[in-house]
């Protein structure tokens, strides 16, 4: 290849990068502005936030014993007054599609602002503060068993390929259909195996109730409440992921190429490494990186069933209490992370799939 | 029509084919079950019917115990477990006496057979009487098969409908009293009324607050004294069993088959509705996204992208928070959210490749309309690949509608599944050891789940031949 053909395909590569990075900042841009559209009920949160305005005011004036002696009227001009100026002082008087885009702004640029009602543990109301204490929870919680789920059905299922039509290949195959039941359903049953009927498992939570103080001992203890959360995904998909896992690659295994390398009477090993492994990865490894920012968006459902603290967890508080903001937050981050993850993953395949590299030159 | 007798032999053959798989059999025997159950809750229990039972309050199931297990669960404790058992006055003379005072006696005589104490024991008067002669004065006497005599009680009523319950403390210090005089031991404060009611009176038991349940002939004694003519007094009483019915109660009293019955055909009109409008919407939008290409194409493509970011969940319980949606629209909103779903990604990349086959190319030549070679030509090839796909989503619409409603987010007037263990998760059924009352619905979700997942498994072996070998 010369230096000038080679210097095109480069430039040809980063225009490539460039075009998928602006579509995919599109793409978030627009997803973040229909889910501030929809967090708000198009302006109808502001009427909320009003409305709890309007009364916290009252309150406080029908309370302070310096206005006891003003007349009615007086006292609700008064009141009314303050709260025009509450809602000035917060901006609520311009129109809502105006701070629409101020939100959009502050949203994209990563400028969260401060949560309505909820806080976080160490009472801070900043909605990045409320985030960043409960994504390491989910992470620590999702992110393990998206791993361990990854490598069981990888290797069990590469297994059961190697021995397809095996007594434990077919039982696999018959119990595929039991991953149609969510985790969160599975918890439900392991609680009351692990938790009402043998005693020996927590049924939710992070830690014990006091905390212990021995670091080893807290760890221990956050480990146990794990047990049943982890277990319940992974039990949910576990024959479903060896299943379609051993099915991938049994299809792979007839392809041509890998018939020719039999042919050739290469050893089974080498074969199933480098001509059935390799070429099945990339697939494989976007499912497992796709899976596992999907799993910091938090279960919700799981979470709410073990209230275990994490992200899944304070999207449904923040919801059930119409905390916008910390909607909004953790709806940002999750695009981000989602839109890194795609755009990093086109570029890996660019550049490794020569079918892509093609059209650079 | 030819083609519909096509149709009709595709079909058969099909189901053929599906009686050749283990799984298609039993997913087959499953969805009849399915289907079954929700003929027989339809056509026994009008719709309006079910949700006005579900939602009486208290009144409807004044005589069912509270949190009962079902009947059949004595099979696994073997013992004869008490059921609720319901006396009205018939046995009542009432006699006058002089003046306008009228004396009423009711007596109610019963066999109690069962190897457990009842849960609970009301009484419900009904009293007829005038004020400005006097109110109604009642005495109740409890006469237990060893020949104890308590009076339980002496009251006088001021209202024409009141009951008595046989939980409160004046029974208790009732029986205290009177196990005071008779056996001079004061009994153990772990007895509680239902056992002093019907339990075995030995000194050690009544020490120990160990109690056997004594078998017999039960006698309840309500006299009442009242005054003028046409003064009355009527009274139930209710021997509340721990077990009810072939589901059991709840913590409304309220029978769980309702519930159970009616959430099958909501699951399934729910589940196959969402799977079927979302699949065929995906598929007309990706055959229109990979036909026609250019702008459209890119348009539906990055609207799809934009789908793919937005948190399907979140939106889902943000919509249904806000607006308190009911079930259908609640199914509305999930289409609308997941019409451009992934899928459409995967079809496209099917038609693009069915668009170049020469039949098509030869359609066009000949001057089909596009609408033409997209109805006849392209969609009935894409179709067969896409069926057991839509089959096997039934579930996690169902699971999904569970989800929202366990979360407390669900239709609030409809008895559905999911809505049950949220019931029974909020009242703590886990822990207090009501298994039954999740475990009943949930093994009729299980159940829904399992049927189309094995349908559309053996589905798409008979699609997909090259799973066949597999």
């Amino acid at each position: 290849m010369d230096e000038s053909k080679l210097s095109r395909m480069y430039a040809g590569f980063v225009k490539f990068v460039l075009k998928r990075f602006i579509v995919l900042y599109l793409t978030v841009v627009i997803a973040v502005y229909a889910t501030i559209l929809v967090a708000n009920m198009g302006g109808k949160v502001d009427e909320i936030v009003i409305g709890d305005i309007r009364m916290s005011v009252a309150q406080m004036v029908n309370q302070n014993p310096l206005y006891k002696g003003l007349p009615g009227d007086q006292r609700a001009k008064l009141i009314e007054e303050m709260v025009q100026q509450e809602i000035k002082r917060r901006g609520l008087d311009t129109p809502f599609y105006v701070r629409s885009l101020i939100y959009l702004k502050d949203a994209l640029t990563l400028d969260l602002g401060r949560a309505l009602v909820l806080r976080s543990d160490s009472g801070s109301m900043y909605v990045k503060n409320i985030i960043l204490e409960r994504l390491p929870n989910t992470v620590m919680l999702f992110t393990t068993v998206t791993v361990i789920n990854f490598f069981l059905h990888l290797f069990i299922g590469l297994y059961l390929s190697r021995h397809y039509g095996s007594l434990l290949d077919k039982i696999s195959v018959a119990l595929a259909p039991t991953s149609v039941i969510p985790g969160w359903f599975y918890g439900i049953f392991l609680i009351l195996i692990f938790y009402s009927w043998l005693h020996v498992l927590p049924p939710g939570g992070l830690v014990d109730v006091p905390p212990p103080d021995n670091p080893v001992d807290y760890a221990l203890s956050v480990l146990k409440h794990m047990i049943l959360p982890m277990l319940s995904w992974i039990i949910s998909g576990f024959f479903l992921g060896i299943y379609s896992n051993r099915t991938f690659f049994l299809i792979f295994s007839t392809e041509d190429y890998v018939e020719a390398a039999k042919a050739k009477g290469l050893p089974p090993r080498m074969i199933e490494t480098r001509y059935i492994l390799r070429p099945t990865l990339p697939p494989i490894v976007t499912n497992f990186a796709l899976s596992l920012v999907g799993s910091w968006g938090g279960a919700i459902i799981t979470e709410t069933v073990f209230n275990w603290p994490g992200l899944g967890l304070v999207t449904y508080n923040a919801i059930s209490s119409f905390d916008t903001p910390v909607i909004v937050g953790i709806t940002v981050i999750y695009a981000y992370l989602l839109m890194i993850t795609v755009l990093v993953l086109d570029i890996i395949y660019a550049w490794l799939d020569p079918r892509i590299k093609i059209q650079f030159r | 029509m030819s083609s519909a007798k096509g149709f009709a032999g595709a079909v058969k053959s099909v189901l053929q084919e599906l009686l050749s798989y283990k799984s298609g059999v039993v997913g087959l025997l499953l969805l009849g079950f399915l289907v079954a159950l929700s003929i027989y809750a339809v056509t026994t229990i009008p719709m309006e019917k079910a949700i006005a039972m579900w939602r009486s309050g208290g009144t409807m199931w004044l005589e069912n115990p509270r949190l009962a297990p079902p009947e059949w669960i004595q099979f696994f404790v073997g013992k004869n477990l008490p059921k609720t058992m319901v006396f009205n006055s018939v046995n009542k003379t009432s006699i006058i006496v002089g003046d306008g005072v009228k004396k009423i006696h009711i007596e109610f005589v019963f066999y109690y057979p069962y190897d457990d104490f009842p849960s609970e024991l009301n009484m419900f008067f009904t009293a007829n009487f005038s004020r400005q002669l006097g109110t109604p004065k009642i005495n109740i006497l409890w006469i237990k098969p060893s020949g104890d005599e308590v009076n339980v009680t002496s009251f006088s009523t001021y209202s024409s409908t009141f009951s008595f319950y046989f939980v409160t403390d004046p029974v208790t210090e009732a029986f205290t009293s009177y196990i005071r005089q008779r056996y001079g031991i004061e009994p153990s404060y772990m007895i509680t009324n239902m056992q002093l009611l019907f339990g075995k009176f030995t000194p050690e038991s009544l020490r120990a607050g160990r109690m056997s349940v004594e078998k017999g002939v039960y006698k309840a004694i309500v006299d009442a004294t009242l005054f003028g003519q046409d003064s009355d007094l009527d009274c139930k009483m209710v021997v509340y069993g721990t077990v009810y019915g072939i589901a059991g109660t709840d913590h409304l009293r309220r029978p769980l088959e309702i519930a159970l019955l009616w959430g099958a055909p909501i699951a399934l009109a729910f589940g196959l509705t969402a799977s079927l409008v979302t699949t065929f919407a995906e598929m007309i939008i990706a055959t229109i996204s990979g036909y026609y290409g250019g702008v459209l194409d890119s348009i539906i493509q990055r609207v799809t992208e934009i789908y793919m970011v937005l948190p399907f969940l979140p939106f889902l319980i943000l919509i249904s928070v806000f607006y308190g949606l009911n079930i259908w629209t609640l199914l509305a909103v999930i289409i609308v959210l997941s019409i451009f779903g992934p899928g459409i990604k995967s079809t496209r990349a099917l038609v693009m490749q069915i668009k170049e086959y020469p039949y098509v190319e030869a359609a066009k030549t000949y001057g089909a309309s596009n609408m033409r070679i997209i109805f006849m030509y392209i969609i009935p090839k894409i179709l067969p690949p896409i069926v057991p796909g839509l089959i096997a989503a039934v579930p996690s619409y169902v699971f999904l509608e569970a989800a929202l409603a366990f979360l407390g987010l669900g239709d609030p007037s409809l008895p559905t599944w999911g809505k049950v263990i949220n019931d029974a998760f909020e009242n703590g059924a886990l822990y207090k050891g009501y298994f039954y009352w999740v475990l009943e619905p949930s093994a009729l979700l299980v159940v829904t789940g399992l049927a189309f997942a094995l349908l559309g498994f053996a589905l798409d072996r008979i699609v997909n031949p090259r799973l066949r070998e597999m």
